[in-house]
């Protein structure tokens, strides 16, 4: 059976599709699954250092599109994990390079050799992002708790429903429970009330996931931590796993006077 | 609407704002209807009502309403009075 493509989609940029891409493949990787990356963000390559393999890169997506090599010899395997593979996107090229019917295809060839296909979207709502949801039985739609971004959001949702109709499922990235609590930021319940789609995860700031892949070494490799967690409970749900969601909840005092929030 | 969740808020906090203003944003984007759009077909909407009936132009109310991804729009169009009716 092939394996399942999923999109992370987001309108808005800098939200944390990458990030969230690199975790949820490291995380279901973690739990046993076969998993390609597809940077789908042509001209601006950035999964491959998230996930610590931008050393590795010998050919891109657009080199075996264009027939210079074959699809195993564009994937770059994990170090850590071998059943993780990522397809880099080509980093000189323009938006455009590739074609939503190009894009499928390569989606459903790496969809024969492993369980989940994870495709990272670009920024916006133009063509970059209709050929990577091109491929997906599943979107999973990023919004950060801020106006701007839920509103591009609801755009991306609201293509997906006249266009595609591919299911979508909602993560809140970078959510400050702090913030929730003394009602200075939006609550998670109200972003999902509004985008009115179902969620899968949800994330809070934390510093960490930026030092966590400044080493290349995301965050939920280290899932002690309450952001590695939240990535790691994804993964999960995304195998079908009925896992709760637990209410975030304010660094404590001490963690605090340790300095790592 | 729940409303132990409004309870829970307090009156215009942040986060209170935020959500009106969000909530405003996303049914005027999905309707592709900016504001001042709504405001000409409310104006139109009393124009095309005054020639049949006597309406109290002042008060009426032309907004969207938000139900899961169902939007409508709901028009509150007062008749006048008919005691002030002119005979
Ligand atoms: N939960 C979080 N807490 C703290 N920092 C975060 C969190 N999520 C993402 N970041 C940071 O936000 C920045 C942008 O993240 P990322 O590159 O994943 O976004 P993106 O949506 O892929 O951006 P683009 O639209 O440019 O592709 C990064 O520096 C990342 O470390
Ligand atoms: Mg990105």
């Amino acid at each position: 059976m092939a394996g399942k493509i999923i999109t992370i989609s987001s309108g808005k940029g800098g939200v944390g599709k990458t990030t969230i891409t690199a975790n949820i493949g490291l995380g279901l990787a973690m739990l046993g699954a076969r998993v390609i990356c597809i940077d789908a963000d042509i001209g601006l390559r950035n999964l491959d250092v998230m996930l610590g393999l931008e050393n590795r890169i010998v050919y891109d997506i657009i080199n075996y599109i264009e027939g210079r090599c074959r699809f195993r010899q564009a994937l770059v395997r994990d170090k850590r994990f071998p059943e993780l593979f990522m397809l880099p996107a080509a980093q000189t090229r323009a938006k455009d390079a590739i074609s939503i019917e190009q894009m499928k295809s390569v989606a459903h060839e790496a969809a024969q050799m492993v369980d989940y296909v994870l495709i990272d979207s670009p920024a916006g709502i133009e063509h970059g992002f209709r050929c990577a949801s091109a491929p997906a039985e599943l979107v999973l739609v990023v919004a950060n708790p801020e106006i701007a971004s839920v509103r591009d959001a609801d755009r991306v949702v609201g293509l997906l429903e006249a266009e595609t109709n591919t299911p979508a499922r909602l993560i809140i990235n970078r959510i400050k429970p702090e913030m929730v609590q003394r009602k200075e930021m939006l609550a998670p319940e109200d972003v999902v009330d509004m985008l009115a789609i179902d969620l899968i995860g949800l994330i809070p700031e934390d510093p960490e996931i930026l030092t966590a892949s400044n080493r290349g070494n995301p965050i939920v490799l280290n899932n002690g931590s309450p952001a590695g967690k939240a990535f790691l409970d994804i993964s999960r749900r995304l195998q079908g796993e009925d896992v709760p969601f637990a209410p975030l909840k304010p660094p404590s005092f001490f963690q605090r006077l340790l300095g790592s929030h | 609407m729940n409303w132990l969740k409004l309870f829970r808020r307090r009156k215009n906090s942040d986060q209170e704002i935020a959500a009106q203003r969000l909530r405003l944003v996303l049914a005027h984007d999905r309707a592709n209807l900016s504001p001042g759009m709504l405001d000409m077909l409310k104006d139109e909407i009393i124009a095309v009502i005054s020639r049949h009936l006597e309406i109290d132009a002042d008060k009426v109310e032309v907004n969207f309403t938000e139900d899961q991804r169902e939007t409508r729009l709901v028009a509150d169009i007062p008749l006048s009075s008919p005691r002030r009716r002119a005979l």
